[in-house]
């Protein structure tokens, strides 16, 4: 396949994550009760463009599936099909095959037919065999296209639904010999041929053919048809040569005058007929659209054929236009790979939005049409990350001369000062601006996450409600990636461990249906992901007793709700008596623990017995940069991550005690944490004799212990920008990262679990005592 | 040995380009190797002037915990981090502390950067490829897997580096 082949192909899917994004919108919408026709034309909409999508790519199994799916959905936009929970849930099963199968299509692999089967067979059973058989027609070529809802176009057309309404034209254009009849005529109606030729001077003196046929249309029934015989290949076409004309056919009880008065405007700037004729002499299609006028349409920009009356205005501009505003299909535009762009926020603008195709011309009926879509682009993810990494140059870069000018000893009423100050604004203003380019609302996460619901309380035979919030939150895509994994575990988990079975829970009082809540929240620049469920609260006494036969504790622990509660966190823990199909396959809350604090965040567990369970996730907004502690050890500037110390203290005389004889614990209130010699660790020095005095850094891990680390002195807490030294040197033990310091040196970041992971616990010279270097051990 | 070169930031590369002699002369053009040739010590080296991508003054270098001794550790090169050799260390030839006399010539190969602290750069060197001969086979010199080439000009010996070998092992820098 050439290269164009693969970029088209590849924000075609691009293209899909989005339509299936608005398909699960809308059903989400349906399944609420909101069965209004413009709720299923959404979901229809989606699953038509995928399919069309696919047949031009020859994706045989996705353009089966979608058409199947498709035809029940029609099923139920004409009333035939009532959409109750049964249907709901069946369609909700044919979203997630059909993400299934374009997922399958993406990466080239074979579609899990044992899963697909069973949701085909059930929708070919609500539609009938007939029906789904009818127009297995366009597995070949079959252009993109959005929907031509002409529902509430002047004539009424009672949508037909053995017609495909939405059929994208097959081929060629033919708009004249569209098949048809003459339109029955009421006792004062008259029926009108009007041929209407614009000049280029009408276009160039602003005049729009779309508004006369717009407000032709609302003198009665009006047939547009494009002349289009003119028109030249591609090829040889000019922007600026005005070759189209109309053949308007309007049924109207309004007289000539009025027709002539609303051609007032471009009188001289076209060629204009109008004559009154028996109604016999004009045809008027079929209720079912007419085609518009479609150059065979090529591929890298799906011309979305639309609706006659929007295909008046400007048929020339009109391809690259809809494509533009289709989100760039143009392949050019998008970048190379699907994986690999990121949708501006809003995220989701339905990418082939109906310009009017089904907003309803004229005013006809209550369509609305859809939210007004704010203008997006698509941008290479790799622009943005350069664009963010510049932001940090430009930080560090101010930085550097803060401190240039601090060290020149201006007074800070000079001008430079002042200047330097509104500089160190717009610095931080930039940077947030930029870090929200990469932030993407949770909404397709969360959209995954109740995919997940559906499926792990069907295998455990729960029946479950699951309840999002704060959908529209922002957060960095890296972020949202990487949280997928250990939200669909606590997903899981919360399914099958949090929530009660039915019996248990009528028992209690409660309702049958469990409820999940998924929350996101802005919290002080912070991103808070909740999952709560209202099962039964975490059994303490059970954990603390699994806990001590797996001798996770000891017997007899005093422990506080709250760390009994965090006893779930500790590696290899499970609380499922049996190994479930859903969880308890050894992977427990401490992998999803550790996934969370990889990405800097922190989690907590509530649980109110008999009430529910609520885990709490804090993210940072963003992982370019990170809140850290600039401390200073054998002379090397280090920066600990911010989130990783519990607290900081200074050493007396007796928290040391001697464990071994290279190795000492510090004791911290009730507890003893190993003391590691930071220095030591990073093999910068010898460890010292005497740590009285010293100031340590109270590391919190996440299987619960911690750890002392012993620091010359701690300088400032700031932000910092991360860079990555994997692509450069490698992995380095005990380091996560660089950063750049305003001196322009570089300092390692840390990485406290792996440090004390490796840590050779040895804070205590083997020789004779060295001499103490110098320590800033301030209070 | 024609001079010591101060630090300097520009690349040699471009230099090299203008006095380089017309590739329409005598022979294919190809078998011309150019080599930036400097100084680690008593010895004279050179590498591949395409393979370099800027020299530029010592600067102290954040050491890396349980590198290996020849790692002088990471600096900012206009904000990426940029680990540097140092070359003498890596040698095996005996190394003094840096000095602002130093420089650090940028090099990329397989794709990484990487910064090597020399002495001084001398000189460029344009000669033909058939001049360049293997080292010879001992086995008792460590520092012999690190020269990919010999040449003699003007009666010196130079070295030719193969940048590979210098490279620490990506990613297997454990302690």
């Amino acid at each position: 396949m050439s290269d164009a082949m693969q970029e088209i192909r590849a924000s075609f899917f691009v293209e899909c994550e989005e339509l299936l994004e608005s398909m699960q919108d809308g059903l989400e919408t349906m399944s609420q009760g909101d069965t209004d026709s413009e709720t299923i034309n959404v979901v229809f909409r989606a699953v038509h463009s995928i399919k069309g999508g696919a047949g031009a790519f020859g994706l045989e199994e996705l353009v089966s599936f979608a058409h199947i799916f498709e035809t029940a959905l029609d099923e139920v936009r004409a009333g035939r099909l009532d959409a109750d929970a049964e249907a709901m849930r069946l369609f909700f099963q044919g979203g997630d095959i059909l993400q299934d199968l374009v997922a399958a299509a993406r990466d080239d692999a074979p579609a899990d037919e044992a899963r697909a089967g069973p949701v085909r067979e059930a929708l070919i059973a609500i539609v009938g065999e007939e029906a789904a058989a009818g127009e297995e027609d366009d597995g070949g070529f079959a252009p993109m296209t959005v929907s031509l809802d002409l529902g509430d176009l002047g004539g009424d057309p009672a949508e037909d639904g053995s017609q495909d309404v939405a059929e994208p034209p097959e081929g060629t254009a033919e708009p004249p010999g569209v098949p048809g009849s003459a339109p029955e005529l009421d006792a004062d109606e008259h029926a009108f041929r009007i041929r209407f030729t614009p000049t280029p001077e009408l276009y160039q003196s602003g005049n729009e053919p779309l508004f006369l046929f717009r407000a032709l249309q609302d003198l009665g029934r009006l047939h547009v048809i494009c002349e289009a015989a003119d028109l030249p290949p591609l090829a040889d076409y000019s922007a600026d040569d005005m070759l189209l004309g109309w053949e308007l056919r309007l049924i109207t009880n309004a007289d000539q005058p009025q027709i002539d008065e609303i051609f007032e405007f471009v009188d001289g700037l076209c060629t204009l007929s109008i004559e009154e004729v028996a109604a016999s002499e004009i045809e008027f299609p079929d209720p079912d659209p007419p085609a518009g006028p479609a150059g065979p349409p090529p591929p890298s920009a799906p011309d979305p054929a639309p609706p006659p009356v929007d295909a008046a205005p400007a048929p020339a501009a009109n391809g690259p236009d809809t494509a533009a505003s289709a989100g760039a299909n143009d392949p050019a535009e998008s970048a190379p790979s699907a994986g690999n762009v990121v949708p501006l926020p809003p995220a989701s603008p339905p990418p082939a939005p109906p310009r009017g195709g089904s907003g309803g011309v004229g005013g006809g009926g209550g369509a609305g049409g859809p939210a007004p879509a704010r203008a997006t682009v698509r941008v290479d993810l790799e622009r943005i990350d350069r664009l963010v990494n510049l932001v940090g140059e430009l930080v560090i870069n101010q930085a550097m001369l803060s401190q240039s000018v601090a060290e020149a000893g201006l007074s800070s009423n000079t001008q430079v000062s002042s200047g330097l100050d509104e500089f160190l604004q717009l610095t931080r203003d930039i940077q947030e601006s930029v870090m929200m380019i990469r932030a993407q609302p949770v909404k397709s996460l969360f959209q995954r996450m109740a995919r997940i619901v559906r499926e792990s309380s069907g295998d455990v035979g729960k029946t479950v409600r699951f309840v999002t919030e704060g959908e529209a939150t922002e957060i960095d895509k890296t972020v949202i990636e990487r949280l997928a994994d250990p939200l669909t575990h606590m997903i899981r988990n919360a399914v099958d461990h949090g929530l009660e079975n039915t019996e248990d829970r009528v028992t209690a009082g409660k309702t049958a249906e469990g409820v999940i809540t998924l929350s996101a929240a802005h919290r002080s620049g912070r991103v808070v992901i909740e999952v709560a469920d209202d099962g039964g609260g975490i059994n303490r006494a059970k954990v603390k007793s699994i806990a001590e036969t797996k001798g996770l504790i000891q017997p007899d622990q005093a422990l506080s709700d709250s760390e009994i509660d965090n006893l779930l966190f500790l590696p290899g823990f499970s609380t499922a008596s049996e190994v479930s199909n859903l969880s308890g396959r050894g992977v427990g809350m401490d992998v999803v623990k550790s996934a969370i604090s990889s990405l800097g965040g922190r989690i907590t567990i509530t649980s109110t017995p008999g009430a529910g369970t609520t885990f709490s996730i804090s993210l940072p907004l963003t992982l370019a940069v990170l809140d850290g502690m600039v401390v200073r050890v054998a002379g090397e500037t280090l920066v600990m991550p911010l989130n990783t110390i519990g607290e900081t203290l200074t050493l007396d005389e007796d928290d040391v005690r001697p464990l071994g004889p290279e190795t000492q614990v510090v004791r911290v209130r009730d507890a003893f944490v190993p003391l590691l010699d930071l220095g030591a660790e990073l093999g910068y020095r010898v460890p010292i004799d005497d740590y009285t005095g010293a100031i340590v850094l109270l590391i919190s891990q996440e299987d619960g212990a911690g750890a002392a680390l012993v620091v010359d002195s701690i300088e400032d807490q700031r932000q910092v920008v991360i860079k990555g030294m994997q692509d450069s040197y490698g992995r380095v033990p005990g380091v996560a990262a660089a950063t750049i310091l305003g001196d322009g040196q570089i300092a390692l970041i840390l990485d406290p679990a792996d440090l004390v992971a490796n840590a050779s616990g040895r804070s205590r010279p083997p020789t004779a005592p060295m001499p103490t270097p110098a320590m800033t051990a301030t209070g | 040995m024609t001079s010591d070169t101060a630090p300097q930031t520009e690349t040699p590369a471009a230099s090299a380009a203008a006095s380089a002699p017309p590739a329409s002369g005598h022979g294919p053009a190809t078998d011309e190797i150019e080599l930036l040739s400097f100084r680690v010590g008593e010895h004279e080296y050179s590498v591949d002037i395409m393979s370099v991508r800027e020299i530029r003054g010592w600067t102290h270098a954040t050491s890396l915990p349980h590198a290996p001794d020849y790692v002088r550790g990471v600096i900012n090169l206009r904000g990426t981090v940029l680990p540097v050799i140092d070359l003498a260390r890596r040698l095996g030839l005996d190394a003094e502390e840096p000095t602002e006399r130093n420089v650090i010539i940028v090099v990329d190969t397989q794709g990484r950067s990487v910064g090597l602290r020399v002495d001084a750069v001398s000189d460029i060197l344009s000669l033909p490829v058939d001049e360049m001969r293997p080292p010879p086979e001992l086995a008792a010199d460590e520092n012999q897997s690190f020269v990919r080439a010999l040449t003699i000009i003007e009666g010196r010996m130079v070295r030719v580096l193969d940048l590979n070998a210098v490279m620490p092992a990506g990613g297997e820098v454990a302690a």
